[in-house]
Order: structure tokens, then sequence, then C-alpha cells
């Protein structure tokens, strides 16, 4: 049981009326923080609902912890926490006896429960506001009650959807440290949804790319990050259509940032000695454009997001 | 120097309920959460009047067997308490009912609890007992009472004996009453995300049901049509029971059919609306 990964998908298809959601993925995550990446409407909440059991695939089997969905929901829910995306308490209760109710809910005797509640509305950052009605919290205090309601019976896998949603700098901040936290000094497994790039970043060991319903690429950052192959941050005056088309048959990848930086990432082994800038400012100069500005970049997340859902 | 109290996360290595009890939990703190308004205590407290009154008169009948005429203890009796309390049942089950699910909607918590370890027959279970159980507080367990306080004041079981059906009918009509307003309400409760909404809806199936049989009677001078009203089949079930002459001209098989149609098409929108996700097609 120790072995076997946290999820595992097999040619799984979700289909919501005429909308495939998931188109015949295989997936497996890990143990550990695992990213599930991928834009709006990419599959990422189906993907969960559908191994907490809200959804029936049409095809394909899913697994967690070693336990079939389809067999062992119930098994598997009571070792699941679930944050969902959207806000969601239980009309008319306090935080604290909301999040010892779902305790309660889970299978905690009354008083473990109540305990607990209190245990986690501290970890969680709502220690003073634990006696206020759910329906009176900021966005962020609704937030963080998802995450201690989904924590109480001490789960050994977390889904956390979206867990930054609508949370300003500082409550998005301190949300990331409670969940890197969490999976990096408490040993709990989790599953984190977003689209935001840097939470993932953050949060996580290893990432799950999903667009389109299909699975763009996986595997562990450092790995994906680190590929034999360098980025470069270049700003260019000039006419740029031409240029880039030339980094592309040149075998270059480009992403355009917000700002008038692109992003460039050159595959292959280093060569050193400034060898891929001269290819760059070669390239510029024979498509007439100026450099301006020419940066080794360290290889992030966003970079191979891009490649991999084709936004380069 | 280790902190006096370590306010992080903690493992936790205490027991765990053995799964099937979460309907309980739910059960529970619906009943505690109803208990704690005190409206709804008052609507309690106004449906516990019709017994003190029944009470009085079973005293009456017992203490002056000359009255017995006029405040006679019949099997009647007993009946015509159903039926009294059938209004306040009407009003415990807008009061508790129609916020039941429709409240859990509103605020997306059916994604919260179905994603605990329990089945969504478990989570129906809970509200339909929390519903069930102020229903039978105001008619079975009065009902029950007032058999006891017969054969209390009159110190003998010869009604009981001589009227063998008044106890089982006493229980099976309240549960009928109690399993036709529950379910009722709770199908209702779960196609809206509004509580008032429901509450009005409900009372419109009833009276409307109601009015068109009334208005059946006028065209027709018969009162077949009463299977039309919920409330008429009800009564006719209820007259069943109790082996009284019928109130309607139905047939009474009809109206326990169309009981148990109502019963089976509550459970069979509950089985569709209460989900962890909401698929719109």
């Amino acid at each position: 049981m120790n072995d076997s990964p946290a999820v595992r998908l097999d040619k799984v298809s979700v289909v919501y009326g005429r909308n495939q959601a998931l188109k015949d993925v295989s997936a497996v995550f890990p143990k550990g923080a695992v990213g599930l990446l991928g834009p709006n409407g990419a599959g990422k909440s189906t993907m969960l609902k559908s191994l907490l059991g809200f959804l029936t695939p049409t095809k394909g089997t899913l697994e967690v912890l070693g336990l079939n969905v389809a067999d062992k929901p119930l098994e598997i829910r009571a070792r699941l926490g679930y944050m969902p995306e959207s806000d969601g308490h239980i009309p008319g209760m306090n935080a604290v006896t909301f999040v010892a109710y779902c305790g309660q809910l889970a299978g905690l005797p009354k008083t473990d429960a109540m305990q607990r509640a209190h245990e986690v509305l501290y970890y969680v950052g709502l220690g003073e506001a634990r006696y206020r009605n759910v329906e009176t919290y900021s966005t962020g205090m609704k937030q963080r009650i998802k995450l201690a309601q989904a924590l109480v019976h001490d789960p050994d896998l977390l889904f956390l959807d979206e867990p930054t949603n609508g949370m300003d700098p500082k409550g998005r901040e301190e949300m990331l440290e409670l969940v890197r936290d969490l999976a990096h000094n408490k040993g709990v497994n989790l599953i984190l949804s977003s689209h935001l790039l840097p939470d993932v970043e953050y949060t996580c060991d290893y990432v799950v790319v999903l667009d389109k319903g299909t699975v763009a690429t996986h595997g562990s950052i450092e790995q994906l990050k680190g590929p034999a192959g360098r980025v470069f941050e270049v700003r260019v005056k000039g006419n740029l259509p031409p240029f880039i088309a030339a980094l592309e048959a040149a075998g270059m990848a480009c992403q355009e940032t917000e700002e008038d930086i692109m992003r460039v990432f050159v595959p292959g082994e280093a060569m050193g000695g400034g060898v891929d800038q001269q290819r760059i400012c070669g390239l510029a100069r024979t498509s007439g454009v100026q450099v301006r500005h020419l940066k080794a970049s360290l290889p992030s997340l966003e970079d191979v997001f891009a490649k991999a859902v084709g936004e380069s | 120097m280790s902190p006096i109290h370590d306010q992080s996360y903690r493992r936790y290595s205490g027991s765990r309920e053995p799964m099937g009890r979460a309907w309980a939990v739910i059960a529970w703190a619906g009943i505690r959460g109803m208990l704690n308004k005190k409206l709804f205590l008052g609507v309690l407290v106004g449906a516990w009047i019709p017994v003190l009154v029944f009470t009085v008169r079973i005293w009456f009948a017992v203490t002056y067997p000359q009255a017995g005429q006029l405040f006679g203890v019949t099997p009647a009796m007993f009946q015509q308490f159903i039926e009294v309390q059938t209004l306040f049942m009407f009003f415990v089950t807008v009061y508790v009912g129609s916020g039941l699910i429709a409240n859990d909607r509103r605020a997306n918590a059916l994604q919260i609890y179905l994603a605990k370890p329990l089945m969504r027959v478990e989570y129906i279970a809970g509200k339909v007992a929390i519903l069930a159980a102020f229903l039978l507080f105001i008619t079975l367990v009065p009902g029950l009472l007032l058999i006891i306080l017969q054969v209390s004041f009159s110190g003998s079981f010869a009604f009981i004996s001589s009227n063998p059906h008044v106890l089982p009918a006493v229980i099976l009509s309240s549960l009928v009453h109690v399993v036709v307003a529950s379910f009722a309400m709770l199908a209702l409760s779960s196609l809206s995300k509004s509580a008032r909404y429901v509450a009005i809806l409900y009372t419109g199936v009833i009276f409307f049901t109601s009015a068109m049989a009334g208005i059946l009677f006028g065209i027709t001078g018969s009162t077949r049509g009463a299977w039309i009203s919920i409330g008429m089949n009800l009564e006719l079930v209820t007259d069943l029971m109790f082996r009284q002459k019928p109130s309607y001209e139905a047939p009474v098989t009809v109206s326990v059919l169309i009981l148990a149609g109502l019963v089976a098409l509550s459970i069979s929108v509950l089985e569709r609306r209460v989900r962890g996700v909401e698929v719109v097609k």
C-alpha cells in the first residue's frame, strides 16, 4: 500500500453532456506535493471530482491511494481531504462548529473532532475568528476555512482546487506557505490544482499539466525545468514577426511576456562561451531588428507550461 | 527550547467511528440547530396545546362517565387528534423542511458533505430524520401519550382491549403523515436554492390540490375526485386505519397508490438532485 502512488488514472474519459472534459487520460501522481496545472477548462476540477466519485467516468479506471474509486469510494473519502474551488460551508454555523461537524462527518468522535477543529483553525490562521459565523467571513477567510475542514480529519491525501482564488497578495502568500508546510514538513500528500504557475512552482515537487482534457506533460518540476536547453530574456527594436520566424526556424521556442520582453528557449546542450547569445544576435541582425536587452534567465515552470500547452 | 504549546498542524492518531453513522451526525446537528430558534420552540409548544385539550377531555370522560355521550373516548377521538395535528404538521414541515436541502445548495454545502465518507442516501436519511423527528414529536408521541393517559385515568385496559386497532392506527397514521410530508418537502427543497421559494411551493401544492378537488366537488357534486388532493388522500387513509366511514367517495386504494407514488417520486427527485457536482447539460 505504501508503494502505491497517490493517484493513478488509466485511460479515463469523462463526458459532460456533449463536452468531453477528460479524453483517455492516463497519469500517475506520486506521493508528495503534486501540481495539477492547466488553463481554465483544461479538466483539472473534473479530474478531482472524478477522483472523489462525484462524476462517473465513461471509460477507464481511477485509483486513489491504491484503492479503486468505483469499488471503495467511502474508504477513499475517509482518507481524503477536499478543498473545493467554489465557496462552500454549512449554513448557520460558526467556524469551530462547522469544522468539528466536518470532522464528525469524516468519522472522528465528537470530542476529538472539536479539539481538532480548534487546532486546525489556529493552524490556518482563524483562531481568533473561530466563533464567528462562517457567512460573515471575507473571501480569504473562506479559503482558509475550506482548508481547515479538509484537514480536520487528518487526511492522507489532500485535494486543493485553486486554493488561492480571490485572495489578496499577503493572504495568498500565507496560504501557499501553509500548503508548502503541510506537504514538506507535515507529511501530507497533496494535489494542488491551479492555473497559477507560481503557486504550483512554490509548493509542489511534481507536476501534471493538463490541456484540453489530455495530459500535456508530467514529471518532477526540477526535471521539467532543467532540460538540455537555456532560456534568455530578449528585447528587440524593429519588426518582430520575422525575428520570431527566424528563431523558430533555428529550432528555438519563443514566448512573449506581458511586457515587451520575449523569452527564448534554446534547445540542446549548452556550449558555453556565449555561443547561444551570438546565435540570437546573429538571427536578429539577419531579421533586421536591434537587440536592446539579452539576458540569460533561469527556466521557470512557465516555460515548461508554455511549451506543453503549445502557447510558444 | 520547545514551545509551551505547539499550535502547528499535528497528525491525528485517535480512534475513528465506523462508517454509516454520518446520518445521525447530520440529524442531530439539524435538530440542535432548530431547537436554538425561539420562534420554532414557540411553534412546538403551540403544537402541544391540543394535547392538553384532549388530555382534559379524556380525564373528563373518565371522571364523569355520564358525560360520555358528549366527550366519550372513542377511536374517532384519536383520529380527530391526528387530524387536528395536521395543521401543526404543516407549519413544522414548512418551517423545518423548506431549508433542509435548499440552504445547503445555496451555500454549496453538498460538495462538502459528499466529499466526506458518507453516501448520498445517508445525507438524505439525515435530513429526513430532522424533519421526521419533529413531526413525530407532535403526532406519534402525543398520540401514544393520550393512549397511556386514557389507560392511567381509567385504571384499566378495557378501551384498548375493546379497540385493539387504535394503537396501530395511531402509529401507522402518524407514520404515513410524517413520511409523505417529509419526503415531499425534502424533494421540493432539493429543487431550489431558496428556502422561501420552497415554502411557497409546498404551500401552493397542498392548497392548490385541495382547491382543485373542491372545484371538482362543485362541478360534479360528488367527492370522487378527492384523490386529487394530498390532504384528502391522507384523510381517507387515516379513516381506513381507524376503521371509520370514509370522508370522501374516492376509492381508498387510489389514495394509497397516490401517496406511495408521491413518496416514490420524491425519492427519485432526491436521487437526481443530491449530488456533489451539478452537471449542466
